[in-house]
């Protein structure tokens, strides 16, 4: 087991993978802690959860590229596996507010607000965080198994597929729109306080959890590594190309499909529950259509099929976003689209396959099962 | 190949009667076109069946009938005595002993010869032997052995995509072979293929008569006296005739319909 993990990798790739890690969970805390604030090298406070901010789109990325990029499944509804993870914590979090809000009250403001007594009952449990973090683990990969289920065994493909989770994280938005869903309506759920005792205020949780979504990162791109790596990563591009065949050869389809359909909602929910800590909010703008969208458009800029192209591809288009959200906030979608254009008309395989084309050494493919 | 080892959970397929595919009163329709007209058709086991007719005669139906992709309108098809293939999906079809070789040559492009070999492979094909389990050596020695009676060695490593017309067919035959099917069932294998691939061709589908059941759907003449004992030829949807070759070409019936044009 510990030699099939060893190999995903050539030496370089791991050398590479490791230095990353390394340089997010010891170098940047070092960079901030150590460096005088004058200094060009030191990492101010702000950066920790911008930067885990993006670690959870990237992870997202992952998620996407494992559905649409290795399966052919386009989802355009994984905002909703990630509001999942997000509402999870954010419940938690919204829990260890305690008497704290601003009616001092032992519920959530919100449910102060709407003039509620008691807490509904889907709300119980959230008072501890092992209740929150299985919810977290286990809802997002459950509700898609059970959607993926109905979805894959109709044998609904292709766009219709696309067209269905879309429906879906809309449907969802506006139900966690409505106030007496009982999740904070339009606004969410926020004010968080703190998270296992620690005040989300202090630079130190701040930095502390930029380090664990560093550490889960990398957990699941070596998981989404291995997977693709498998036969079952074979299996699964294979079914991308032609399922009939894949079919004709005694392979039960579905179960492949339900599989990486239910791995990335999971991934995506994982990333939706260290975002909302980092961020302080969960409101059901993050369920919209086109957050959804955004999210393939990063994986189409990155390079589908490669996972390295992903995290890239999240990387760089939110680094975008950021930038024309201060400087040219109106143009930031028409950007968007433009490069969404030309990414797929003159670079079908991302800015990776862009830049391998360069390289002969990625022409050739290298064996894979000596 | 060393099945034993492979614990599949396969039926069992009986075969006391002799006959390994059973087609009976099957009709297919689309929108009041009768692609199947009441066809009756039987395979023997170990034999090496032709199958010709001419276009439209419903070939093409009949396989995506056995192999599940069709269902029919009425009838039955039985694998063997006892598996009702209309009642299984076309996985289980394939897991039970069926391989397809499709018209349009149907190999996956974005992997190795190699690799195509591996996913085609009789094997356990659920999902967790798929992600947990490496290739053991008899598995490789299959393969490898795959590879030589195709003539790909050289290029396994190659993505299929870039192999030639006549060597993509013969990946996708070398698919069929390391599935180890029962019964295979081969559409049109010689397409455009050199006068010696089709030679090899009919080589390589003779030897595998005994062992396996082949039905061979093809209008090439030359390849289908090569290596046909019976033939029979679908008309309408029908069986028009039956028979050995020689026989079937003189009948008049046929003459009219098909060889005499």
């Amino acid at each position: 087991m510990i030699k099939q993990i060893v190999s995903l990798h050539s030496f370089r790739g791991w050398l590479l993978t490791f230095g990353l890690l390394f340089a997010a969970i010891i170098l940047l805390p070092v960079l901030n802690i150590f460096i005088p604030e004058e200094s060009f090298f030191h990492i101010p406070d702000y950066m920790f959860p911008l930067l885990g901010k993006y670690l959870c789109y990237a992870m997202v990325a992952l998620a996407v590229d494992l559905i649409w990029g290795y399966t052919g499944i386009l989802s355009l509804g994984h905002g909703v596996f990630f509001s999942m993870g997000g509402y999870a914590m954010g419940m938690y979090l919204m829990r260890s507010i305690g008497k704290e809000g601003v009616y001092k009250s032992d519920l959530p403001d919100f449910m102060v607000f709407l003039d509620w007594k008691e807490l509904p009952w889907y709300w119980y449990g959230f008072d501890y965080f092992a209740f929150a973090l299985l919810v977290i683990l286990l809802l997002p990969g459950l509700f898609a198994f059970i959607f993926g289920y109905f979805a894959f065994r109709s044998r609904i493909k292709g766009v219709y597929f696309a067209i269905i989770t879309q429906a879906m994280t809309y449907a969802l938005m506006l139900l966690f729109f409505r106030n007496n869903t009982g999740f904070g309506g339009n606004n969410g759920l926020t004010d968080f306080k703190r998270i296992l005792g620690y005040a989300l205020q202090d630079p130190s949780t701040k930095m502390g959890l930029f380090m664990i979504t560093a550490l889960v990162l990398f957990l699941s791109y070596v998981l989404a590594r291995y997977i693709v790596q498998s036969k079952l990563g074979r299996i699964l591009t294979a079914i991308r190309d032609v399922e009939s065949r894949v079919m004709f050869s005694g392979y039960n389809t579905l179960h492949y499909k339900l599989f990486i359909w239910t791995v990335s909602a999971f991934l995506c929910g994982l990333a939706g529950a260290l975002y909302v800590p980092q961020v302080g909010i969960i409101n059901p703008s993050e369920m919209q259509p086109t957050n959804s969208i955004e999210m393939a458009i990063w994986v189409a800029v990155g390079g589908r099929g490669t996972l390295v192209g992903a995290l890239f591809g999240a990387g760089l288009v939110n680094v975008a976003k950021s930038w024309f959200t201060v400087a040219a906030p109106d143009y930031w979608l028409y950007f968007l689209g433009v490069l969404f254009i030309v990414v797929t008309l003159f670079f079908p395989k991302g800015f990776l396959g862009f830049f391998k084309s360069f390289s002969i050494i990625n022409k050739v493919k290298e064996p894979t099962n000596e | 190949m060393n099945s034993a080892e492979v614990s599949l959970k396969d039926h069992s397929i009986d075969t006391t009667h002799g006959c390994i595919l059973y087609v009976e009163n099957v009709t297919v329709s689309f929108d009041g076109f009768k692609a199947l007209d009441d066809l009756n058709l039987y395979i023997d086991d170990g034999e090496l069946r032709c199958i010709i007719g001419p276009n439209g005669a419903g070939k093409t139906t009949m396989m995506d009938v056995i192999t599940g992709k069709t269902r029919p309108d009425e009838g039955t098809v039985f694998f063997g005595q006892n598996l009702d293939l209309l009642q299984m999906t076309e996985y289980e079809i394939a897991h039970a002993g069926i391989g397809r070789k499709f018209q349009k040559p149907t190999v996956f492009k974005n992997h190795t010869v190699y690799e195509n070999l591996e996913l085609a492979l009789h094997a356990d094909k659920d999902i967790w032997t798929s992600l947990l389990k490496r290739l053991n050596a008899d598995q490789k020695e299959t393969i490898e052995g795959a590879l030589e009676t195709i003539g790909l060695v050289e290029q396994k490593n190659i993505r299929a995509g870039l192999l030639a017309h006549g060597q993509t067919q013969w990946l996708e035959i070398g698919m069929l072979l390391v599935q180890d099917p029962r019964l295979l069932l081969i559409d049109e294998p010689v397409a455009g293929m050199t006068h010696q691939e089709t030679e090899q061709t009919a080589e390589l589908l003779s030897s595998l008569a005994g062992k396996h059941s082949v039905v061979v759907v093809e209008h090439e003449m030359d390849f289908i006296r090569s290596i046909a004992n019976r033939v029979t030829v679908l008309h309408e949807g029908r069986v028009l005739a039956e028979g050995a070759m020689e026989d079937v070409q003189n009948d008049p019936k046929v003459v009219e319909v098909y060889l005499g044009s």
